[in-house]
């Protein structure tokens, strides 16, 4: 109940954020920030209830003759992420407040923003796959909106389209793979699933469903190849990259395979697959954040590195390495959110977010530029930050990595001098070196834009310096991930060991790296360009272009615009499946329907009608067509006449001198015939329209008698004088069996009336 | 015998389809007033012929023989006919707009729409 009662506060603070941002302005953040921080009060209330485990459901049915559940439980996993998701976002919502204020439509941001992250809790509540899948789909769109919020910008579009284009195909990879479990499971409860993983194992849809649940989490954790949208996405303002690469979003994809993680443990080709793609992942986005200029563009590769790093640790699944896992998920949510938010500030204050325009920037913004070199300082894992402990755990967990331990290890160590490098380089070439002249006037950021980045790394701090709280904050998770490990236990001075040993060379060599860094970024760069050309972006959008000109082609094919061809398209198809209708029901030639009826009277309306027919479409003149078609309607008169059709007979004669009337006062007013097509397309008209008539004679040779129902009109017969009152059966249908499809004709007819009254008042506007 | 009535009703949708395949506007509604015709003498004949015997019912003694014209597809024609009345006022209305917004009564005209 309690689970359901947040997702609903968090819609409706959705609903109403818009009206708050107007009426308060730049104070909506504080007001905004109180929801989530009443939640996080909240879930530090319940903590001693989560270990438990059973505290906290929900459970509603959905579609139960599909096995499909709403339904939702709070474990440790769980508490973490939604620690994360709420109090990271209740700072990212008060920096917002701020920070927005030079933006327009803000009032639709913060119900984008504040719904984004109710989706994000959603989903890591969620104790059904289906309803984690509509949370994790609900992020993708929210996502979207938050990317491209400067839709004015096509850089912004393009990222945003990139990254739902991305998401959205790894959630309907996602959508088969969860559908495949189900069929396996028959059920899609999460906790059902997890307690059986042999039948994963077992099953015959083993490698399709692990291949989709690994693209699903790949693409939404920016993995490698997929990394790409993650860098692009810095397109959205600032606080939104904060919270995407911090503690939503990105995370969805290393929390679904956390939690998925019972399921495959045992699985070697889950944990080589993870490994490898982990580490590549790893590597590449710390190598690829070295060279980069753009400030947000470095932290943006930093994450995708963090990303691999997290997905190397789940993988390798050891006590250590998810300890390892579950610290660094603190670490590098507090510390990427508050440099993004930094990043943020530094553009706001001085127009610029390129590393060579920056510099000095400690002299303007000292309070700003002490909160960063802490946040530097988790980043490069240097003690007393939570991030040394977070390092040391990783190191400890390569080494101790049951395959090829020495190549992740070398991965990783080089993999961490990137990130030493990187931060040294943001350290002393943003805040510190000479003074840079800027545009504007630079100065401190406001208290608002301050509080969210100065929290996370006085948190940093502190449970970098009393490791028991980090411990604490972590082991429900773990035990939900892994329950039958225990913890490693957390400390921040291991004495002195290979691992220290390691770091201090870590960070020796990153320094060093950074003294060399004039030549170095070059060296990078010209390396970058001749062997790691990838264009990911570029390419997928030459894709997507290639994909639209094709559905271009294909629909300028199909529709062409030419009306006689769209209907031979139709008549040819009728014809084709009339045929294939016919032989299916194995027709007869012999049809006995109305054997002997014809007299010479009928055989005159024959010859009648025919030549009119022919006349009409012979003559080249307009109006003797007309009087020709009056004949064809005088023709049918008798022929109806003589089989007994009075009524018809009546209406036929009248509404045909009406057509006659209104089609010569019409095609007066016409040009006269020309001759438009040539003798090929006429051949070709005449086989089409011949071939259509002699299907429509085949079909009507080849109606049984017993096909009529005799019964209907039986039962018209007898009834119409007894209780219709008419003699006169075909009326007494008319008006009293069958009044209401009159009524409809009435319709029809009156709906005609104006509609041809208003074509003729109708004043269009002439624009040529 | 047979034959000829399913013959007729065959050339009348030639006629129709081939006049709905002209590139004239005026042709394509003749067109529709052939299919008109055609669907309509294709129903008749369909419901079984009887000659001379309209559906009229004088008396009770005359319900028993039942020896009378099949009476429903006569109301099913007769309704066809009168909202193919309709449909054919209106689309004579309509070339007549067509014609004097566009200038012209070719059907190819109207591939595109944009105006030119």
């Amino acid at each position: 109940m309690e689970i359901i009662t947040i997702l609903i506060l968090c819609f409706f603070l959705a609903t109403v954020a818009p009206v708050i941002r107007q009426r308060t302005g730049i104070w909506s953040g504080w007001i905004l920030a109180i929801v989530p921080a009443a939640i996080v009060v909240w879930l530090v209330v319940i903590y001693p209830k989560v270990w438990a485990g059973n505290a906290f459901r929900a459970a509603y049915e959905w579609l139960p003759q599909l096995n499909m559940g709403f339904s939702f439980r709070l474990d440790g996993l769980s508490w973490l992420f939604a620690m994360l998701i709420f109090g990271v976002g209740s700072l990212i919502l008060i920096y917002a407040g701020y920070y927005m204020k030079t933006y327009k439509n803000t009032k639709r941001f913060f119900a984008y923003l504040v719904f984004f992250m109710g989706a994000m809790f959603g989903l890591v509540a969620a104790n059904d796959l289906m309803t984690l899948f509509l949370f994790w789909e609900l992020t993708s769109v929210t996502s979207f909106l938050l990317i491209g919020f400067k839709h004015h910008l096509k850089a912004a579009r393009d990222a945003a389209l990139q990254a739902l284009l991305i998401t959205g195909t790894g959630g309907l990879a996602l959508l088969g793979g969860f559908i495949l479990l189900g069929i396996e499971y028959q059920t899609f409860n999460i906790e059902v699933i997890l307690q059986n993983p042999h039948i994963f194992l077992n099953s015959k849809y083993f490698l399709p469903i692990s291949i989709l649940l690994m693209v699903g989490a790949f693409t939404k954790s920016a993995i490698f190849p997929f990394h790409f949208w993650l860098p692009g996405a810095m397109q959205a303002p600032s606080p939104v990259s904060a919270f995407l690469h911090s503690a939503t979003m990105v995370k969805a994809g290393i929390f679904l395979l956390a939690r998925l993680l019972p399921l495959y443990s045992q699985s070697d080709f889950w944990i080589y697959t993870l490994t490898i793609f982990g580490v590549t992942t790893m590597f590449a986005g710390g190598w690829l954040s070295m060279a980069q200029n753009d400030l947000k563009k470095i932290l943006a590769y930093t994450t995708v590195s963090a990303l691999g790093t997290l997905v190397l640790l789940i993988g390798t699944g050891t006590a250590y390495a998810l300890t390892a896992a579950l610290v660094f998920l603190l670490v590098h949510a507090f510390y990427k959110a508050t440099l993004f938010m930094m990043a943020g500030n530094i553009e706001k204050k001085t127009g610029t977010r390129q590393m060579d325009a920056l510099g000095g920037l400690r002299h303007w913004m000292p309070v700003a530029a002490i909160i960063s070199y802490l946040a530097l300082l988790s980043m490069s894992g240097v003690p007393p930050m939570l991030g040394f402990i977070g390092k040391e755990l990783i190191y400890e967990a390569k080494m101790k990595a049951p395959d090829a331990a020495v190549f992740i290890l070398l991965a990783g160590f080089l993999a961490n001098v990137f990130m030493v490098f990187v931060s040294a380089r943001i350290a002393f070439s943003v805040f510190l070196g000479p003074k840079m002249s800027f545009d504007k006037k630079v100065a401190e950021p406001d208290v608002a834009l301050l509080t969210g980045p100065g929290i996370l790394v006085i948190l940093s701090l502190l449970l970098g310096v009393f490791p028991e709280i980090a411990q604490n904050i972590i082991s429900p998770a773990f035990t939900s991930i892994a329950p039958d490990e225990s913890l490693v236990k957390l400390k921040l001075w291991h004495g002195f060991n290979n691992i220290l040993l390691l770091s201090v060379l870590t960070v020796s060599a990153g320094l060093l790296m950074y003294f060399a860094r004039k030549g170095l970024i070059n060296r990078i760069s010209r390396l970058n360009e001749l062997f790691f050309n990838l264009h990911l972006s570029e390419r997928f959008f030459a894709g997507l272009n290639a994909f639209m000109s094709f559905a271009g082609r294909k629909t300028s094919f199909v529709q062409h615009g030419y009306h006689r061809f769209y209907l031979m398209t139709m008549i040819l198809s009728a014809t084709a499946l009339l045929w294939y209708g016919m032989f299916k029901m194995n027709f007869s030639w012999d049809s006995h329907l109305f054997e002997g009826v014809l007299s010479w009277i009928v055989l005159v309306a024959i010859f009648v009608i025919v030549s009119a027919s022919i006349a009409t479409v012979t003559t080249s003149n307009r109006l003797n067509a007309l009087i020709y078609i009056g004949l064809v309607g005088i023709g049918l008169t008798i022929i109806f006449i003589y089989y007994g059709g009075v009524d018809l007979a009546i209406t036929l004669i009248v509404v045909e001198t009406l057509m006659i009337v209104i089609g010569a006062m019409v095609v007066y007013r016409l040009p006269k015939y020309i001759r438009y097509s040539g003798v090929t397309s006429r051949v070709r008209d005449v086989l089409i329209s011949v071939v259509f008539g002699a299907t429509i004679t085949a079909i009507i040779l080849a109606i049984s008698p017993d096909y009529q129902a005799k019964e209907v009109a039986d039962y018209f017969v007898e009834n119409s004088l007894t209780k219709g009152f008419g003699k006169n059966v075909v009326n007494v249908i008319l008006v009293d069996f069958r009044a209401l499809d009159t009524l409809g004709e009435i319709t029809v007819l009156a709906l005609a009336a104006i509609g041809i009254a208003s074509l003729l008042k109708l004043k269009l506007d002439k624009k040529t | 015998m047979t034959t000829l009535l399913a013959i007729l009703i065959g050339f009348l949708f030639s006629v129709s389809i081939y006049l709905l395949l002209r590139r004239s506007i005026v042709k394509l509604v003749l067109g529709l007033l052939f299919l008109s015709y055609a669907t309509s003498l294709l129903l008749f004949v369909t419901g079984g012929l009887t000659v001379g015997k309209p559906a009229f019912v004088e008396s009770q003694t005359q319900i028993a023989s039942k020896v009378v014209s099949d009476p429903l597809p006569q109301a099913l024609i007769l309704t066809a006919i009168v909202i193919g009345f309709g449909v054919a006022a209106f689309a004579m209305v309509l070339i007549y707009r067509f014609h004097r917004e566009t200038g012209t009564i070719d059907m190819d005209e109207l591939s595109e729409t944009n105006q030119k």
